[in-house]
């Protein structure tokens, strides 16, 4: 098993991401500079959090149009599983691999702490070993995650079940008080249609450990263990 | 137009701020008149800001040796030994000038400039704490430098990836005009990797790396060295820009390069900008360099070489590579993207010359631009703050200890700081073990073993104005009181002395009292001082005149767990724990928040410390926490011990069934700010052995009750109180969230 974690100037979390991988999950990991055009022979990659780019022009903008997107895409459009977290959920809705947008918290500031989330698909390979509904304590951080799709898209995503996860309550229930950005229908992470690309706002890597307070995060990247489909060039 | 570089016009001492018989020491030691660009030089490097002129007498009475200690003061930043070959580098800086102008971005570059000092050491940097220092919370533009001073941390800190993990906010009308910003930065490395910013031999060259050269930030060193004024909006252009993307890829091409073994010295361009790091790194090494302006990438045209040789542009580095490594670590700067020039060879005659297309600019010795003249004063204490401190403390019996109780959870200085750590992300790099407002100190992990690293920030700036000498010693205690009640033992200590126009008697004397307290505490903790800051002239404008803020030692400290899974923090954690006071509670009302908040009364003596007895509470409740017997707590400071078991009863959302001895005056024990106090605790079971313990060690304590229900009920004899945790929570939480919505 191996993963390509894509490491983009001002991307953040890409060590991290790779220490959840390699100590807690047992994966062996590539760390992929943005100006490669090929992310080589892997299982998976991942597009981590932080501020690519500097943010600059709008959150993950630049680095949708770096030379490795090309690479991520191609890997995606055959069926390769790819997870963007944070920031880099923000670079596939700029890339136009997820739908929806990420604007501004409602809050106007920027947010750090730990939310609980539901995991309302438990059949997409980054979430297989979770169960439907379980509740995840998971951390956020970011000054962008409010998700935003206009009526008659959201009506297509529900229709078509690509919300993977939602912000809830303590005992799973859609409420606005558990909504830490204002993202509509509490989304906290979205898939699309064929359901191998991923995006969610919450940090998993970062809740791989029960020592930093959450262990929810680990099964997220277990989760690939589950997914018998072979590496795609 | 002529050159910019004009350097022919008669100058004068003022003009540079220097003295008159300033000036003439440079006169001396050139042995002619200075040109303009050669005073300009000279007046930099002799500023408070660069020089220390007014402290480094005083700060030569600081320890700063220490079994621990790697790295003393004189570099970027101290370095200490963790053990098993890892480092610890960590350095507190002041922004507190830029910040009163400009909020935003003088934090922002606040934390920047304190991140390169870091991974200049050669360390990642991997945690930020911050001091924070306003007006009251009513005021307008309190709040508009609260809320910008947090935006500015958070836009630089979480951008660049490192996480800010605690620190402290007060809030006191001294500083309505003059806030304080002091941002300490920690960062992890091996011992052996450890940097020092020298040029080292004859030939090696000098790379200039990061952002291009500005205007911006021109004179910086003079500005924070000056009184702040009403003309100081117009200093603005003197406030600095900060990019984090850009310091994002100068970290980690720095630390790339460093690893690599390319790197013979390294430092970032501060105060006073290229002529301080360039004259400092030559003066280490004991040679002088070759410098040519032309080759500084500037961002404007025209750029006077004066301009280039003190802006304080923001993200840029000075690297010292031996000639034979250069095509190397170009290529790696390129490949990180950043623009990388020779700018300068080290050379043998020991002086800092500067060219510009053949032509000698300036030709300055680096020994006496390193050698600013120093003066010690006399001091006299303030008969007013004499007066104060005397007043005898007989507030009339509290009628309502709980009524006061809530008063001391809403005063900003004591309500809870969510809506500000909420917006630093201070998670990422995966090692916040205990996240802020949990407990007294961070507490980071060391990944791949089993150690970790706490930090804090502290100074109770009452205590110090009132007696500076005892405040400064409750600032060290209060710090290493901190560490210890995560289980950590304290280190070092990084330290901002912020404080008023030093040619005032008063103010010289708190400088003079306060690191005398200093010493002290620091010789008794065994806390070395690795290095620190002096942020002099913070003034406000006050009926009678210009005043002195309080004086404000801050204390930053780092400490070590050996096991991560032996520690402590705040919240009460099971119903029927008993709760232990360690240490003695004795009736100390002399300048408490007490007084300050119910009162509206700043009086008083604050509490002696007595040194030894405050080491023996520490090292009795760290061997608790090591042991594995106690898991929960707190320090007593200020709000005393009930706002020290309010905060364990929200944070654990348990109350308890409090019983102290009654004692003379009931508001004293409950909030009473006496020193050497720490409040545990434990499961019933083990609870026996504490007493055992405590008993052996003979250390003061006493068993205060137990963790049960949903409200904090105190008696004191034949008063008390018992106030429902939700409503002690809103009053705690309400303040500062308010403030920032």
């Amino acid at each position: 098993m191996k993963v390509a974690v894509v490491r983009f100037p001002g991307s953040n979390c890409d060590d991290d991401t790779r220490h959840a991988l390699e100590m807690v999950a047992g994966i062996e990991v590539d760390l992929v500079w943005h100006g490669q055009e090929s992310v080589g022979k892997v299982d998976a990659i991942i597009l981590p959090g932080g501020f690519s780019y500097g943010d600059y022009l709008r959150s993950g903008a630049l680095a949708s149009h770096s030379p490795v997107m090309a690479a991520v895409e191609h890997f995606a459009r055959r069926g390769g599983p790819v997870l963007g977290i944070c920031n880099g959920f923000q670079v596939l809705t700029e890339r136009g691999l997820l739908p929806g947008q990420l604007a501004r918290n409602r809050s106007l500031h920027f947010v750090c702490r730990t939310v609980t989330v539901r995991v309302d698909r438990n059949d997409l390979p980054f979430t297989s070993r979770y169960r439907e509904r379980q509740l995840l304590r998971l951390p956020i951080a970011h000054n962008e995650g409010r998700y935003f799709l206009p009526p008659s898209a959201l009506e297509e995503v529900e229709g078509n079940g690509q919300v993977a996860l939602r912000y809830a309550s303590a005992d799973g229930a859609r409420d606005d008080a558990s909504n830490p950005n204002g993202s509509v229908a509490n989304i906290a992470g979205v898939t699309n249609r064929v359901g191998n690309v991923l995006g969610l706002m919450p940090h998993p890597e970062r809740a791989v450990e029960p020592l930093l307070g959450s262990g929810d995060g680990a099964a997220l990247f277990e989760s690939l263990f589950s997914v018998g489909s072979p590496a795609i060039v | 137009m002529s050159s910019p570089d004009i350097i022919s016009v008669p100058t004068t001492a003022a003009q540079f701020g220097l003295s008159e018989p300033e000036f003439d020491l440079v006169v001396g030691h050139l042995g002619r008149q200075p040109n303009a660009l050669e005073a300009a030089m000279f007046g930099a490097l002799w500023s408070e800001h660069c020089g220390y002129k007014n402290s480094k007498p005083l700060l030569a009475r600081l320890p700063t040796e220490g079994a621990a200690v790697l790295q003393g003061p004189g570099e970027n930043a101290g370095v200490v030994d963790l053990g098993d070959g890892d480092a610890l580098a960590f350095k507190m800086e002041s922004h507190n000038h830029p910040s009163a102008v400009e909020p935003f971005q003088g934090a922002a570059t606040g934390v920047g400039g304190i991140l390169r000092d870091v991974f200049a050491m050669g360390a990642r940097p991997f945690a930020v704490l911050d001091s924070l220092r306003f007006g009251p919370l009513e005021s307008d533009r309190s709040r508009y430098l609260l809320a910008g001073v947090v935006e500015g941390i958070a836009h630089y800190g979480n951008a660049i990836g490192v996480p800010t993990v605690g620190g402290e906010i007060h809030f006191h009308d001294c500083y309505r005009d003059n806030p304080l910003v002091n941002v300490m930065a920690l960062g992890l490395m091996k011992a052996k990797d450890m940097k020092t910013g020298t040029v080292g031999a004859p030939g090696n060259v000098l790379i200039y790396v990061g952002s291009k050269t500005g205007r911006d930030g021109l004179g910086g060193a003079v500005f924070a060295s000056a009184d702040l004024s009403d003309s100081s909006d117009a200093d603005r252009p003197a406030v600095q820009v900060g990019d984090p993307f850009m310091e994002k890829l100068l970290l980690e091409a720095c630390l790339e390069a460093v690893r690599e073994g390319l790197v013979v010295g390294i430092q970032d361009m501060g105060a006073a900008g290229l002529t301080s790091s360039v004259a400092e790194m030559a003066h280490r090494a004991g040679q002088g360099v070759d410098f040519q302006v032309g080759q500084v990438p500037t961002r404007e045209p025209n750029m006077g070489a004066a301009e280039v040789m003190l802006s304080e542009s923001q993200e840029r580095m000075v690297l010292v590579i031996s000639p034979e490594r250069l095509g190397e670590v170009l290529e790696l700067l390129a490949r990180w993207e950043l623009d990388a020039v020779e700018v300068g060879k080290v050379a043998d005659h020991g002086r800092f010359k500067l060219y510009r297309d053949g032509t000698l600019l300036a030709d300055l010795p680096v020994a006496a631009l390193n050698d600013p003249p120093t003066y010690t004063r006399t001091g006299i204490e303030s008969t007013q703050v004499r007066r104060q401190r005397e007043t005898p403390v007989d507030p009339p019996q509290d009628p309502d200890l709980a009524t006061s109780l809530l008063l001391l959870m809403a005063s900003p200085t004591i309500a809870s700081k969510r809506a500000v750590f909420q917006q630093f992300d201070h998670q990422v790099m995966t090692n916040t073990v205990v996240l802020p407002g949990v407990a007294d100190a961070a507490v980071l992990r060391l990944k791949g073993t089993t150690k970790a690293v706490a930090a804090t920030i502290d100074c109770n700036a009452r205590f110090v104005y009132l007696d500076p000498e005892e405040g400064a010693k409750h600032a060290v205690a209060e710090a290493a009181r901190n560490l210890v009640c995560v289980g950590a033992t304290p280190l070092g200590v990084t330290d901002n002395l912020n404080f008023g126009n030093p040619n005032r008697a008063d103010v010289y004397y708190q400088l003079e009292r306060a690191i005398d307290g200093l010493r002290q505490a620091c010789i008794a903790l065994g806390t070395p001082v690795t290095g620190g800051n002096v942020s002099l002239y913070n003034q406000y404008r006050a009926d009678e005149g210009l005043r002195a803020i309080h004086p404000t030692p801050t204390v930053g400290m780092v400490g070590l767990l050996r096991d991560v899974t032996r520690r402590a923090t705040m919240p009460f954690k099971r119903g029927g724990d008993i709760v232990f006071l360690v240490g003695e509670n004795t009736e100390e009302l002399g300048a408490s928040e007490y007084l300050a908040a119910v009162h509206g009364r700043e009086i008083g003596r604050p509490p002696r410390i007595d040194l030894a007895t405050e080491r023996a509470v520490q090292d009795a409740v760290r061997s608790l926490i090591e042991d594995g017997v106690c898991d929960t707590a707190h320090d007593c400071s200020e709000g005393g011990l009930a706002v020290a078991l309010a905060e364990m009863a929200i944070g654990g959302d348990r109350g308890a069934e409090i019983a102290l001895s009654g004692g003379s005056r009931p508001e004293a024990q409950l909030f009473g700010e006496a020193p050497s106090r720490i409040v545990i605790a434990v499961s019933p079971g083990p609870a026996r052995v504490v007493s055992e313990y405590l008993e052996l060690a003979g250390v003061a304590y006493r068993r205060l009750g137990v963790v049960t229900g949903s409200s904090l009920r105190i008696t004191a004899g034949a008063v008390g109180l018992n106030v429902e945790l939700t409503t002690l929570r809103e009053r705690y939480e309400y303040p500062i969230r308010e403030a920032l919505s």
